[in-house]
């Protein structure tokens, strides 16, 4: 081949890989500018009282109905459902994960770690669906059960169902990055620890651990965010009553059950009910945006030993 | 020689996995002198060193044959039914590249008390005094303990990581090429430090630098390509020795 030709060729895939790359940030760019113009086209929207009378009621008001007639638009009571059900999931996946972590990056032998990751992997592979309706049909009942044992009445929608299953489901995710923070930490810092006659489990918690807590951290963060978004099985098992309460064997709905439950059903394009979806799905964004921009930086300090 | 002994190899092989790296080691180490081991690189000096904290047990398929005698007690360091951890609070270590902990400058040397089991803040805040004036870092460190030890310099750091090791008392303390990434200020300071520790410690200490190892050594071992080629005190090897093999290595013939 000619060297002109070979030139010309590495200029087109040169070309190529430029358009590829430019093309995903534009798809974020225009989801960003699109959710931007419907949410501010609800904040404008007379049916909300209009600028800057929505923006204080949606930050005052306790109750959440705009698809109602009595229209109130106060986002508290999905936040609450929202971060309701990511705290759940939270306490099961961040002591569980950290848990598996340590033993997968310092206890498994090679053999074991190789045998245990394929399965957790797995429970990854599962569809969200299928943990929606295991949460609806497995594990509500048992909750039904066993609280019911100590006068705990479970109601058929719930947050803790959710947000046990949700914990779940974040855990190989948030067990498979912890284990890469602690397997960042450099051997000599563990060579230290155990020269001064220290035991594996002290040296796991006492040495390795408080290394990585900014990767730690930043992996906790990135898990939660995802359970913050994560929409199938809150839609199917919390329920689709917007509720403010902290109590997790009530009914709740989140962000994204309360635009899936919308969204599901005939709105007319630019009607307040449709605008209503965009407004709550951009304060569901600023939050991840928040977790995902502060566990960047976490794991930017993570290389400084 | 009527020093006594405190530690004494013997028969000592080492393998990682298949291959030998220690061959038929038999050497003593003096109590409260400091014994250098020389050799070039890849001769087995950090090997063995390694031996004498089974630090070789943090990881899979290494294996020691022979004995390493740790006296008074006599306790067979290498032997199978003893616990490393044991041996590890009596033998201490020193690293290459410094390596405190991501904590507070207090909080590196009271690691090592805490392991131990002693939970009275008096008591830890003690020794941890004790430990850092017995390193010479006292002075420069004691207006900001609670800083991060990586606040420190690298020369400051070693020893710092000298205090930590020395605040458990251990009786044996193991030096691995302690100044190889210092400056020469800083090895002067740390090269003065373990003349002045040995009064209390036995000390080994593995080191590439010839010049080091006469100045500040009681006792030279030679290695090479993992056996031991001679050992005497270090005037005698520096100046005298009795094997062709040490002779050429000591005047830069190879190395």
């Amino acid at each position: 081949m000619k060297i002109e030709t070979k030139k010309k060729l590495d200029l087109i895939f040169k070309a190529f890989l430029i358009v590829t790359s430019i093309s995903s940030i534009a798809v974020t760019i225009g989801i960003v500018v699109a959710l931007t113009e419907d949410t501010i086209r609800f904040f404008l929207h007379p049916e909300g009282g209009g600028f800057p009378t929505s923006i204080i009621k949606f930050f005052t008001e306790s109750e959440w109905t705009p698809t109602f007639i009595n229209k109130k638009i106060g986002i508290w009571p999905l936040l609450a459902g929202t971060f309701l059900i990511a705290a759940i999931a939270g306490l099961i996946a961040i002591p569980m994960g950290l848990i598996i972590a340590v033993y997968l990056s310092e206890f498994a032998s090679h053999r074991v770690r190789e045998a245990v990751k394929p399965w957790l992997e797995f429970l990854e592979a599962v569809p969200t669906v299928v943990y929606g309706y295991f949460a609806l049909l497995a594990i509500t009942p048992l909750l039904q059960w066993i609280l019911g044992k100590f006068g705990m009445e479970v109601e058929g929608m719930n947050a803790l169902s959710p947000g046990i299953v949700l914990g779940v489901m974040i855990l190989p995710f948030t067990a498979s990055m912890v284990e890469d923070s602690l397997k960042g930490v450099p051997q000599y810092l563990r060579e230290a620890s155990y020269s001064l006659g220290a035991s594996k489990l002290r040296t796991a918690f006492g040495v390795v651990v408080p290394a990585a807590r900014s990767g730690i951290l930043a992996s906790y963060l990135l898990g939660i965010s995802r359970a913050l978004g994560e929409t199938m099985v809150v839609a199917v098992a919390a329920g689709m009553y917007p509720n403010l309460t902290l109590n997790p064997l009530e009914p709740v709905q989140t962000i994204t059950g309360y635009i899936v439950q919308v969204a599901l059903g005939d709105l007319p394009y630019l009607s307040f009910e449709y605008l209503s979806i965009f407004a709550a799905g951009f304060m569901l964004f600023l939050i991840t945006l928040f977790f995902n921009l502060t566990a960047v930086y976490l794991k930017s300090r993570i290389e400084r030993y | 020689m009527s020093d006594n002994i405190k530690v004494k190899v013997e028969n000592l092989d080492f393998y990682y996995g298949t291959f030998h790296a220690l061959k038929n080691i038999n050497l003593p180490i003096y109590e409260k002198k400091v014994t250098a081991i020389i050799g070039p690189s890849g001769c087995g000096k950090s090997t063995l060193l390694r031996c004498f904290n089974r630090m070789h047990d943090l990881y899979p398929g290494t294996r020691y044959e022979g004995a390493i005698y740790l006296y008074p007690d006599k306790t067979n360091i290498v032997a199978k039914g003893v616990e490393p951890l044991y041996i590890r609070m009596r033998v201490g270590m020193v690293f290459q590249k410094p390596n405190p902990f991501p904590k507070s400058i207090f909080e590196n040397v009271a690691y090592g008390l805490r392991i131990n089991g002693i939970k009275d803040k008096k008591v830890i805040e003690e020794k941890v005094e004790k430990a850092l004036k017995d390193a010479a870092l006292w002075d420069e460190v004691k207006e900001r303990l609670k800083e991060n030890a990586y606040s420190l310099s690298g020369g400051q750091q070693q020893r710092l990581c000298i205090a930590r090791a020395i605040a458990v008392e251990p009786e044996v303390l193991l030096f691995d090429e302690p100044t190889s990434a210092l400056d020469p200020i800083s090895t002067a300071r740390i090269e003065d430090l373990i003349v002045e520790l040995k009064n209390k410690i036995t000390i080994v200490i593995v080191t590439h630098n010839m010049q080091q190892a006469a100045r500040i050594s009681d006792y030279t071992a030679f290695m090479y390509l993992g056996e031991l080629i001679e050992f005497g005190p270090t005037e005698k090897i520096f100046t005298n020795p009795e094997k062709k093999l040490t002779e050429d290595y000591i005047s830069g013939r190879f190395g």
